[in-house]
């Protein structure tokens, strides 16, 4: 990959355009993993030139579908991190199973292979029938995903070996039809999903939650901005409430970070 | 603004290496001075599962400060940096560490070429970046990035390597390089404080 084909400052011209047209806000994400991106599809789509480019992403409706699609990061698994899982299933979903009713909110999901995850733990803890997950992400496409269930067999193998180390107690098969190449989740799942668009940077709380899941999204963001969605999350969580960060991520800097109570060794936090 | 550059000042150190690249760090990092003026990143590949061992097997070889990257945290001299295990580790502008957990490049997470890379745009003509042992051709990439913003690319003498297919490519690939004997590296480290 050729890495210096686009400047710095032709970064920050295209996402400027990219705010001003379209209404997307990058420019507090973190600088070198965007221009990564940015210049990745500038070379996988063959353009001779920045100009050519920038007026595509500019005027194009749908290459900026596509760009929108790749310049954000996709990829994810289902019961990523077994580890993590397992602390939801043990000492996170049964507290809040003592609730009447479980509102959870998978921000940023990608193609959903997280919210599936969720859904099969609460199952299983007999729990789903009172939860709500909602999935959203900034972008549409990954969501007309992530509402199909499906997902490529080939990482099925992956998964059933991540829920088998999460503490599943089933055959993984039993969740989903294999149909050519790819398993399709059982309707059960999503049917207590909800997903939308929603926009971390730009959009405003829109409910009050108990479970934040929020994994590998914050890692693109800068600083102020990675504060600004902890705001955000803050006030769209109950008291009481948790909050569930990627392997990496941390509240730690926040300045409102003591108001919340560290599960062990899991990247979890209570709002005390 | 050409100018000729005879002897720079090592501002930052890469090193990648993939299979058999462990024997060589583990020879390298006992030897290495206490002072070093400049920050050293590891970015080896491994399997997701072996998390800290790579941290802990280093922290108690050598007198630096050996600590896992966190995302967003600035580079300090004399403190070595580790790519942690299932995540790409990119340098910011402002010598800040960002992670990033898109597709594999070459079935590599952390891979070598993505932090070479980033690194060769900030650091130029100060970045050193050094390519071990390994059965794959991430980094060759990288090396010519390296290059192409002025810094310097060493590569492990492939005879010496015990997987020598990662070093071999970037011998062919990458021009110019220097080749070294792993005996020779942490001698090469400690002289590129002056």
């Amino acid at each position: 990959m050729v890495s210096d084909v686009i400047d710095n400052e032709q970064i920050e011209i295209l996402l400027n355009d990219v705010l001003e047209v379209h209404g997307y806000d990058f420019l507090e994400y973190s600088h070198a993993s965007i221009k990564r991106r940015i210049t990745r599809l500038y070379a996988l789509d063959s353009f001779v030139s920045f100009a050519e480019f920038r007026y595509t992403v500019r005027t194009d409706k749908q290459y900026f579908k596509r760009f929108l699609e790749e310049i954000t990061v996709n990829v994810t698994e289902m019961f990523r991190d077994p580890s993590f899982y397992r602390a939801l299933r043990n000492e996170v979903l049964p507290v809040l199973g003592t609730y009447p009713f479980i509102r959870i909110w998978v921000a940023g999901c990608s193609t959903g292979e997280e919210a599936y995850s969720l859904a099969i733990v609460l199952k299983e803890l007999n729990l789903l029938s009172k939860s709500l997950i909602y999935a959203t992400d900034i972008n549409p496409s990954v969501l007309d995903k992530a509402k199909k269930g499906m997902f490529p067999l080939t990482y099925l193998k992956q998964y059933s070996e991540n829920y088998f180390l999460a503490g599943g107690t089933k055959e993984f098969s039993s969740y989903y039809t294999a149909n050519y190449s790819l398993a399709k989740f059982d309707e059960s799942l999503n049917s207590k999903m909800i997903f939308s668009t929603h926009n971390l940077v730009s959009d405003h709380s829109f409910n009050e939650f108990q479970l934040i899941l929020c994994r590998n999204v914050l890692i693109y963001f800068d600083k102020d901005l990675q504060h600004k969605v902890f705001n955000l999350f803050d006030s769209s969580i109950e008291k009481l409430g948790y909050i569930a960060l990627g392997s990496k991520e941390s509240l730690e800097f926040w300045p409102k970070a003591k108001q919340y109570k560290r599960i062990k060794l899991e990247k979890i936090w209570r709002k005390l | 603004m050409a100018q000729t550059v005879i002897s720079t000042k090592c501002s930052a150190l890469v090193i990648g290496g993939s299979a058999g690249s462990l024997d060589v760090l583990l020879e390298i990092f006992p030897n290495l001075n206490e002072n070093l003026k400049f920050p050293i990143i590891i970015v080896v590949h491994r399997k997701a599962s072996n998390e800290s061992l790579l941290t802990d097997l280093l922290k108690h070889r050598t007198p630096l400060k050996v600590s896992e990257a966190d995302e967003k945290v600035l580079l300090k001299n004399g403190q070595v940096y580790i790519a942690p295990a299932d995540y790409h580790l990119l340098v910011e502008e402002d010598r800040s560490l960002s992670l990033d957990y898109s597709e594999k490049i070459n079935y590599s997470r952390p891979s070598i070429d993505v932090t070479f890379q980033s690194a060769a745009e900030v650091f130029k003509e100060g970045l050193v970046c050094v390519l071990l042992s390994g059965s794959n051709a991430d980094g060759v990439e990288g090396l010519k990035a390296v290059n192409k913003f002025g810094g310097t690319a060493v590569i492990q003498d492939p005879t010496t390597a015990m997987m020598p297919y990662m070093p071999q490519q970037a011998d062919l690939n990458v021009k110019p390089l220097l080749v070294m004997h792993s005996f020779e590296m942490a001698e090469y480290i400690n002289k590129l404080n002056n």
